[in-house]
């Protein structure tokens, strides 16, 4: 393949490319392999606070494993709640999503192109706005002497107010809301470069509106799917902050348990240990997003 | 004809749109409120504008935030367009997939998985290097370069990708540097994309709680984390004021840049 740098050595080329990879081992890939490492040692007073993993005894070099971390988060039940109350949270969210996005996304791609300018507008406003601050919003909707239940009282649909404010669901709405943007503008992006003239084709062979829908828009989208589901699924069971705000006691999240054992227990080898159970957790979804990013690098590239 | 349903464009279009923003309206609308009391109204007052005026923590937190904001999006701009350079250009290179997996993991993975393996990796090196002495600033940076540098790569390797490449084979042939190439040519013609990046980079740094809580030392709180440490007890009403402000300097922002690139769009086309 041609590319500008060809036309040098090699080297050049290999000094363009080191830097960055450099950059992303160091930060990035090294960091990750610590946890794996502090995931496998036991608790120790003082700095740091967890025991070295290999020491020397008589001059020789010992590993020293311990499987503490792990076995708790296999005989505990609570933490096998939390994982599989993780997953389901995030899936439930993700479905949402693709409920409430999927036609936005359609109708916005469809709209003609000044009010697709302005609809666009919307959803990469809340994009930019601090994600903090929009979930904060809805605090002041969903407490027991809030909006909705004011809202609820006034029509009389209920005498007492609705609990939702910490619990689940106030968690579920959160978190739609967080992450709809998320989902809606990848998708935007696959569905405004469909070619309609195969729309067009379908309808001249007598396809019905539905038909030519489920057979020829749904099926081309399934890749802004995906890498939308993907940007709202992963980060979704890490979560911490929206748990955190609106969610109860009792809503069971792996990144509040992570975070708990961390700064509440100061139990690093645990927080390691929950960590790479969920990385391990994560990594279909991971590497489904992956290969959709490097599947999209070789057909962009390949045009 | 494959125009949409009309009726079913409308209710999905009004239940999306009023999902994501009835709840900014109300936040916003409470901002005005007299009493402290955020879920009934009692009279318009800008009370909680002047207590933000006076509220020390909160300035000094926002001072530190707009700081590392400045200093993480810049970096986040050089690393990530560097990165997205590499990404469109050069292709096929050992390691690759290796790469693309590294740049795109920011982008998905949960944050605390990033707040903690950069705590451990500084730890670490504190207890080896002696370097860095204390968390604050110089970590948060490093964490906030981190997330923000893979947003950068992918518009940058889009805007890359897109790119006319006669021009540059056009200077090449005339004898310039391929390092004088990028420079001349290439970065000028993505320098709308350099500028998204870092506003992007810039929003996402002010914005992040996880990453710095876990990178922060004593002393060194940032604006969302002063934030998040006041609202995740309940409402505070000066903190809805804050939000406004932000959401009004961001809805500016983005609409005036909106116009700027339509009108651009519109005389090319």
């Amino acid at each position: 393949m041609k590319t500008t740098f060809s036309r040098l050595k090699p080297s050049a080329r290999t000094l363009a490319i080191v830097p960055p990879y450099a950059w992303l081992v160091a930060f990035l890939l090294v960091p990750f392999l610590l946890v794996l490492k502090i995931s496998f040692a036991d608790l120790q007073f003082g700095i740091p606070p967890y025991t070295p993993l290999i020491h020397l005894e008589d001059g020789i070099a010992k590993l020293d494993l311990h499987w503490r971390g792990y076995q708790m988060l296999f005989s505990d039940s609570l933490y096998l709640a939390t994982y599989l109350n993780s997953l389901k949270m995030a899936a439930v969210t993700t479905a949402w999503c693709i409920l409430i996005g999927y036609p936005v996304a359609y109708y916005v791609a469809r709209s003609s192109p000044g009010t697709r300018n302005v609809l666009l507008l919307g959803v990469i406003l809340p994009f930019w706005t601090s994600q903090l601050l929009r979930v904060y919003a809805w605090v002041g909707i969903l407490r027991n002497d809030g909006l909705l239940n004011q809202l609820l009282m006034t029509l009389g649909l209920t005498h007492t107010p609705v609990e939702i404010y910490r619990t689940d669901l106030a968690v579920y709405i959160g978190m739609i809301y967080a992450y709809l943007p998320f989902f809606i503008l990848p998708l935007y992006a696959n569905l405004v470069k469909m070619d309609l003239r195969l729309l067009e084709a379908a309808y001249d062979l007598g396809a019905r509106p539905w038909s030519a829908f489920w057979r020829i828009t749904v099926p081309l989208s399934m890749p802004g799917v995906i890498s939308g589901a993907m940007l709202v699924f992963i980060p979704c069971v890490g979560e911490y902050v929206i748990p955190e705000m609106l969610g109860g006691a009792n809503t069971l999240m792996m990144g509040r348990v992570m975070w708990n054992e961390f700064f509440n227990n100061a139990d690093w080898p645990m927080a390691s240990a929950v960590t790479i159970v969920m990385v391990l957790l994560l990594l279909v979804p991971l590497a489904l997003f992956q290969y959709y990013q490097v599947r999209n690098q070789e057909r962009e590239a390949g045009r | 004809m494959n125009g949409p349903n009309k009726t079913l464009r409308f209710v999905a279009l009004a239940l999306g749109y009023g999902f994501l923003y009835v709840p900014i309206f109300c936040l916003v609308a409470f901002s005005f409120n007299q009493s402290a009391v955020l879920t009934s109204w009692s009279g318009f007052s800008l009370r909680w504008y002047t207590s933000l005026l006076h509220d020390d923590a909160l300035l000094s937190a926002a001072l530190l935030s707009f700081k590392i904001a400045l200093l993480a999006a810049t970096a986040a701009t050089i690393v990530g367009t560097w990165a997205g350079y590499v990404l469109a250009r050069m292709r096929r290179f050992r390691g690759f997939a290796l790469y693309v997996g590294m740049l795109s993991a920011p982008l998905v993975i949960p944050e605390v998985v990033l707040g903690i393996s950069l705590l451990l990796l500084f730890v670490e090196m504190r207890g080896t290097l002696g370097w860095p002495e204390k968390n604050g600033l110089l970590t948060i940076w490093v964490g906030h370069v981190i997330l923000c540098m893979s947003y950068v790569a992918v518009i940058i390797q889009a805007r890359v990708r897109d790119l006319d490449r006669s021009l540059e084979e056009a200077a090449l042939d005339l004898g310039a540097t391929p390092l004088k190439v990028f420079f001349a040519i290439t970065l000028p013609l993505i320098a709308p994309s350099l500028l998204s990046g870092w506003l992007l980079s810039f929003t996402l740094s002010l914005d992040d709680v996880v990453t710095s809580s876990f990178l922060s030392g004593p002393g060194a709180s940032t604006l969302p984390m002063e934030v998040f440490s006041r609202v995740r007890l309940g409402l505070k009403p000066e903190v809805n004021a804050l939000a406004t402000l932000f959401i009004l300097a961001v809805g500016i922002f983005v609409v005036v840049a909106n116009r700027l690139q339509w009108r651009k769009e519109k005389s090319a086309s």
